[in-house]
């Protein structure tokens, strides 16, 4: 029982951050068309720009905004320079994309070494919270609650605001949208930027938990293509539900079945592709 | 004589290798009508694609009231004064009717500095009380002819000095369509320029004051809508009708 618990609660700790993560893909994914396979490569630019905040004193928090901001501001240079003359053509995005999160990986190398570095959790969150016999880390709760407020955050701005609206107008008939005279090119840079950022925040809050070394990228990757696939393209409710199926499946199946973790992994999002190929609530696309 | 609302010269359009339109030169009086009919692809569709900018084209010259427009991006079409209507209705379906509204909305309400009021949500409401009613369900929930009505107003929204209507009868019932039409009269006695793609012939004689007829992707007749009223020879051998 208490080991149910207790990898029960890794993977809601792991589905929160893979929501981090993937909830940012899902919005460029479903905006933009574009899959963009540096995501896994700014969740751990951004820990690595996040550990050096906090090695220099600045504290945990600032280390947070500053691997946020670094990642956007890259972001945002690698759409507006890059993928926005790429526009349409799916191939050329996913191997510029792909070629990008190399190139940060071996930066990151070369910057941080290749020691695995361990993010000390933020003062306040440490130790445990104990309840009818069960230990929680208090940090995983905290992440927890900070991606629920994150989707719930997320959420207003796409279903309660007018640039929200615009967003979703652009997903339905980019054409249509544009002849209604929204700037589609300008949402993209600030979906993009608002994506790279979550990836690099979310690198740091992830830190305490899965610390950060070489390949950090390449193991997230696919967990965010899957929650995506799994959840529906552009959906964020699909993106929430996704992480957190993943996040349980991944946590049991590890423990459980290390040697199929994959397989139990993949195995769902085969299903569903076969089943309901637009994903659990997949937007229809016109 | 005043400006017209657009001027069309020389235009040449393309989808992918194929050329479809052929010099074709029309021009729209500021607070007229103008009728762009023609049989099923003779290129009416793809006329109206490209003056927003959604097909390739190239035109000599391609002007909106005076200023030249050629090349421009659908945006940057919006902001100069085109509103689109285009054909299947194409609203928002995620969106609900409020939101593919305010999603068009100019942030300033005024109207073109021409004395007519600009178009703003309550207008839109008081005008179309359907509308208001309707206002938080999902825009792909409503009927064909609330669709349509829907898809008119968002363009309104952009308070456009044009607007552009491709097949707003298209799949609706008859009665529905004399509501469009009512409203299509509404818009012209306020002197909005229209250019009104339409396969219902006699929806468009009723309403255009001028006509443009294309055939095979050209100008096969082109004048005031008297010329072809009276003219069956004409209508039965570019429309194929009567």
């Amino acid at each position: 029982m208490h080991f149910y618990v207790m990898q029960g609660l890794n993977g809601l700790a792991l589905g929160a951050l893979l929501f981090i993560l993937s909830a940012g893909f899902s919005l460029i994914f479903g905006l933009m068309r574009v899959a963009n396979l540096s995501h896994g490569a700014y969740f751990m630019l951004g820990a690595y720009v996040g550990l050096t905040c906090i090695d220099r004193g600045y504290g945990f928090w600032a280390g947070v905004l500053a691997g946020g901001a670094t990642v956007a501001l890259l972001g945002g240079l690698v759409e507006r320079l890059i993928l926005r003359r790429l526009a349409g053509r799916p191939l050329q995005q996913v191997l510029v994309t792909l070629g990008i999160a190399f190139i940060i990986a071996d930066a990151c190398i070369w910057l941080w070494t290749g020691d695995p570095r361990p993010v000390p959790v933020p003062s306040g969150f440490e130790g445990v919270f104990r309840f009818q016999g069960f230990v929680f880390p208090k940090y995983r709760l905290f992440v927890v609650a900070v991606a629920c407020a994150l989707g719930l955050a997320l959420w207003l701005l796409m279903e309660r605001t007018r640039l929200g609206a615009m967003i979703r107008a652009g997903v339905d008939d980019m054409d249509m949208a544009r002849a209604m005279g929204i700037r589609t090119s300008v949402l993209f840079t600030v979906v993009f930027c608002l994506g790279a950022a979550l990836a690099g925040a979310g690198g740091v809050l992830a830190g305490p938990i899965l610390s950060v070394y070489p390949g950090l990228d390449s193991d997230m990757l696919p967990l965010a293509l899957v929650v995506v696939i799994l959840g529906g393209v552009g959906s964020l409710g699909g993106a929430f539900l996704g992480s957190f199926i993943i996040g349980f499946i991944y946590s049991y199946g590890q423990a459980l079945l290390p040697d199929l973790a994959y397989v139990i992994l993949f195995l769902p999002m085969v299903l569903v592709l076969t089943l309901r190929p637009r994903g659990l609530m997949g937007r229809r696309t016109v | 004589m005043a400006t017209d609302a657009l001027v069309l010269d020389g235009l040449d359009s393309f989808y992918g290798d194929s050329h479809v339109l052929h010099d074709v030169s029309f021009s729209v009086g500021a607070g007229r009508v103008l009728g762009l009919l023609g049989r099923n692809g003779a290129g009416k569709s793809t006329c109206i694609g490209s003056i927003i900018g959604f097909v390739r084209s190239r035109a000599r010259d391609m002007r909106l009231f005076g200023e030249p427009i050629a090349g421009l991006s659908p945006e940057a079409l919006s902001y100069k004064g085109i509103g689109l209507v285009p054909q299947g209705r194409r609203i928002f379906p995620t969106l609900t009717v409020r939101e593919n509204l305010t999603v068009a909305a100019r942030t300033s309400a005024q109207g073109q500095g021409d004395g007519r009021p600009g178009w703003t949500l309550r207008h839109v409401y008081e005008a179309f009380p359907r509308l208001k009613e309707r206002e938080k369900q999902f825009a792909g929930s409503l009927s064909g002819g609330e669709q349509q009505m829907l898809a008119i107003c968002r363009a309104l929204m952009t308070n456009p000095r044009l607007l552009l209507l491709d097949e707003p009868s298209e799949g609706l019932a008859p009665q529905i369509i004399q509501e469009v039409a009512r409203v299509l009269v509404d818009l012209k006695r306020s002197g909005l320029a229209i250019v009104l793609v339409e396969q219902n012939t006699a929806l468009a004689t009723d309403i255009a004051d001028d006509v443009v007829i294309l055939n095979s992707g050209r100008v096969a007749h082109s004048g005031p809508v008297s010329t072809i009223r009276s003219n069956e020879q004409l209508l039965e051998k570019l429309l194929g009708i009567y």
